[in-house]
């Protein structure tokens, strides 16, 4: 397996592949935002939320399920709002006695609990569109023009770029590590903790050091092409009428999101 | 792929607007003083540098050992990246990381990611290099035991921090979250530590140059060692007081006014979601709507006013 | 699409009309002591395609590090083109030296190949304009047209390769010098490379340790060991000298 096997992007030439990238940013974050305003148990709202997401992952022509497909990721963080179902306010649905506490959840505890859900939920399917509909180096194009300084920017554009190669090298060396941890019938194998461990940390002292030595080797590379400490790219974005178009039409969606959501 | 979603990556819509907002002020604010300290003090071949440093901090956090029980340690690198590369820079390269692992990954949110980045970047860069800066210049042994505690207690408090903030946005209740982090932490802040520990050990075997003590302090001055050792008393500090006695804290927040305990959600900007002269009316909610609408606007156009049309860039 | 060339040429040496490369009793040692080059005299004239040849650890990459101003002469002189290695003509030298990395992973660092290929052209100062027209011309020279907004890390290595060449060719360089360019190359992905720097019309200095190439590619072979050049001449005959190869760890192709 190769390590870009986990880019998210996914290419096609939809209506919202082809918007400027600062625009789905910006109405990802606002989506996201508006998410966060909303009022627990606005359940009109958060449906008419899940309709516009809906809709823009239909034009994304990446097909319905798709969002819906790679949202689990946030589910295991579900767990940590689950002690929000025993709030202290709101009337008791039941009471559980478990002998050493006693549980009591409350109306506005569960409504609570499903309300977060929602929210995340939602968010993470608008996050998980705006990456499979652009390009990494866009976003980053985008973070420029929002004035993210540069050498946070170019850092995360080397960050992209070397990601994958790093993450192959780890991938080799935990290879390597497996294919050398042999185990004989009846031995206890696999060592103790502390070596296992210290074997660990002299692999990420490896690859410490590896990346150390790429740096420079990239350093060297970027000397003979006439860097001199200030990085230069071109970005090329231009803001048509059609993104500007978009980008209110979002607004408003998300105006009525929220008025909705307080009816 | 084994991108396990750590506990410390929280998604969005766990965190209310304002922790989410006060937490990104503050990352904002200490980004930017490390972008201008290192634009200042590092070279021109620090760029490339931090990029593949925060490469390998990511690469590093697949590496996990087995512990027992079918559970793996795992490794966050905050403290390793701010102990090796000094604070300013550790703290852009774990910000960089946690930027790409929500942005690529939705390991952790947007709105949240200023929380996210605090907790685990720049909380582990103080505590990690603060500690470590204490005792720059020491026998080797005194300083990979220093390392390694800075590292298992970085890991802690940026659980307890994520702990409080949950906590704050009234998602989960006091007295479980934290005995539950730090529980959990203080065996995944073990592995930390060790990978920690045998990581610096490693480099300074085989590259003694890269960590020499000039190096380790050129980077921050004796302000990290204080404020390290400040925040590190907070945590411990705190600690106790959540898991032992969450009524205490719960008291101690209320009573500066942190904590309105009347509220099922606390700090909600537009309490009751009505606008107080008006009442409880429809018409109090329809505005209160709008000015919820208003506010995502203006920190949209706020946002905005930095579009440009394609700027020239130097 | 390949051409088919004859894979023997009749060799001799151009008229030189001009070095582009004077060296002088270049001496180079490491920050940790280790002595790299010692005493290093080498001329390369214009239009000449030369190669470097050599076990690892001869200094050859030290060499061409030097070419470029990435490393300082602990003694001794380059010249490019007539430009004394200094302070001042080190941003045109950078300009006239093309110098592609070993490894593409290294020489390849932007994440878009358009981005990339706009490196050396942008640090240059050349306007907009003039940085596309570049970067199309330098994906055309090595038929990498197509591939402008493809993500680095999704190419394979011999495509790397080409677009480590290309990033040069946009600064248009007077003298183009590779780092062991057929290593980890398929034998197709190598032949196209072979045929591309056949037909790319400018000063090459070429390392490798692959002879096979060197006999098809280079007139002019020099060999180096144990940072020292021990021979440097016509590429058929020193190919027919086998003490000389085998004393120096080579293989006769």
């Amino acid at each position: 397996m190769h390590a870009h096997a986990f880019d998210q992007y996914q290419a096609q030439n939809s209506r919202i592949h082809r918007l400027d990238p600062r625009v789905k940013l910006l109405i990802a974050v606002g989506y996201i935002l508006s998410n966060a305003l909303l009022p627990d148990g606005s359940w009109a709202a958060f449906a008419l939320a899940w309709l516009a997401l809906l809709v823009a992952t239909d034009l994304s022509q990446l097909g319905l399920a798709f969002t819906l497909k790679r949202s689990v990721v946030a589910l295991p963080f579900a767990l940590v709002a689950v002690s929000a179902i025993f709030s202290p306010v709101g009337e008791p649905l039941a009471e559980w006695d478990l002998g050493f506490v006693t549980l009591a959840p409350t109306d506005v505890g569960v409504i609570r609990f499903f309300s977060i859900l929602v929210r995340s939920w939602l968010s993470v399917q608008m996050a998980i569109l705006l990456v499979a509909t652009t390009q990494f180096p866009d976003l980053i194009h985008a973070f420029e023009h929002l004035r993210v300084p540069r050498s946070l920017t170019t850092i995360i554009a080397f960050l992209y770029r070397y990601l994958f190669v790093l993450v192959d090298e780890v991938y080799r060396m935990l290879r390597a590590r497996d294919a050398r941890s042999a185990g004989l019938p009846g031995q206890k194998h696999g060592g103790k903790l502390l070596w296992r461990v210290k074997v660990t940390g002299s692999m990420a002292g490896q690859l410490f050091l590896r990346s150390y030595e790429r740096s420079e080797r990239i350093y060297n590379a970027m000397v003979s092409r006439g860097y001199t400490g200030h990085f230069r790219t071109l970005n090329p974005h231009d803001l048509n009428r059609r993104d500007w178009q978009v980008l209110i039409l979002a607004l408003v969606l998300i105006a009525m999101i929220q008025v909705t959501g307080r009816l | 792929m084994n991108f396990s979603p750590a506990p410390l990556h929280i998604p969005d819509g766990f965190l209310n607007l304002v922790i989410s907002l006060v937490f990104w002020a503050a990352t904002i604010i200490m980004v930017g003083l490390a972008v201008s300290k290192t634009n200042k003090t590092l070279g021109d071949k620090q760029i490339p540098l931090m990029g593949v440093m925060a490469a390998f901090i990511f690469a590093a956090q697949m590496l996990n050992f087995p512990v027992a029980g079918g559970t793996s340690g795992h490794f966050l690198g905050g403290a390793l990246a701010a102990i090796v590369l000094g604070p300013w820079a550790g703290i852009l390269v774990m910000t960089a990381v946690v930027t790409v692992q929500a942005l690529l990954f939705q390991d952790g949110g947007l709105l949240v990611m200023g929380a996210n980045i605090f907790n685990m970047g720049i909380l582990t860069a103080v505590i990690g290099f603060g500690l470590y800066r204490m005792v720059a210049g020491q026998k080797r042994g005194l300083r990979l035991a220093v390392a390694g505690i800075a590292a298992w207690l970085a890991t802690m408090a940026a659980a307890l921090l994520t702990a409080l903030q949950l906590w704050l946005s009234g998602t989960t209740r006091l007295e479980i979250v934290v005995p539950a982090m730090l529980g959990v932490h203080a065996l995944i802040g073990i592995g930390e530590a060790l990978i920690t520990v045998a990581a610096i050990a490693f480099i300074e075997q085989t590259r003694p140059d890269l960590l020499t003590e000039e190096k380790s302090t050129s980077g921050g001055g004796r302000g990290w060692v204080v404020a390290g050792l400040v925040v590190t008393i907070l945590a411990v500090l705190i600690s106790p007081l959540a898991s032992a006695n969450p009524d205490g804290l719960e008291r101690v927040a209320e009573d500066i006014g942190f904590l309105d305990t009347g509220q099922d959600a606390p700090f909600q900007i537009l309490p009751d979601y009505t606008i107080p002269v008006l009442g409880e009316t429809g018409l109090s909610t329809i505005v209160a709507g709008v000015v919820g609408a208003l506010v995502v606007f203006g920190l949209l156009i706020l946002v905005g006013r930095n579009l440009r049309r394609k700027s020239p860039t130097d | 699409m390949p051409i088919k060339h004859d894979s023997h040429h009749e060799f001799s040496l151009p008229e030189c009309n001009g070095d582009v490369v004077q060296i002088r009793a270049l001496h180079f040692a490491y920050p940790d002591g280790h002595v790299a080059l010692k005493g290093i005299d080498l001329n390369i004239c214009d239009g000449e395609k030369v190669a470097l040849v050599g076990p690892n650890g001869a200094g050859k990459s030290t060499l061409m590090l030097h070419l470029n101003g990435i490393l300082d002469a602990s003694e001794g002189e380059v010249s490019i083109g007539g430009l004394c290695m200094d302070d001042k003509n080190l941003p045109v030298i950078r300009a006239l030296v093309g110098l592609v990395f070993q490894n593409p992973d290294d020489q390849l660092f932007s994440p878009t190949v358009f981005d990339d290929v706009a490196f050396g052209p942008l640090h240059m100062g050349l306007p907009e304009e003039e940085v596309y027209q570049r970067v199309g011309e330098a994906l055309a020279a090595v038929q990498m047209s197509d591939f402008s907004d493809r993500l680095s890390h999704h190419l394979s290595m011999g495509q790397k390769k080409r677009i480590a060449i290309a990033t040069v060719l946009a600064m248009q360089p007077q003298i183009l010098i590779l780092d062991e360019p057929s290593a980890g190359l398929d034998p197709r992905a190598r032949r196209s490379l072979i045929n591309l720097l056949r037909d790319l019309p400018i000063t090459m200095l070429v390392s490798s340790h692959d002879l096979r190439m060197v006999e098809e590619l280079f007139p002019r072979m020099v060999v180096m060991d144990e940072g020292e050049i021990v021979a440097d001449g016509l590429t058929e005959e020193l190919m027919l000298d086998e003490a000389l190869l085998e004393t120096h760890g080579l293989e006769r192709p």
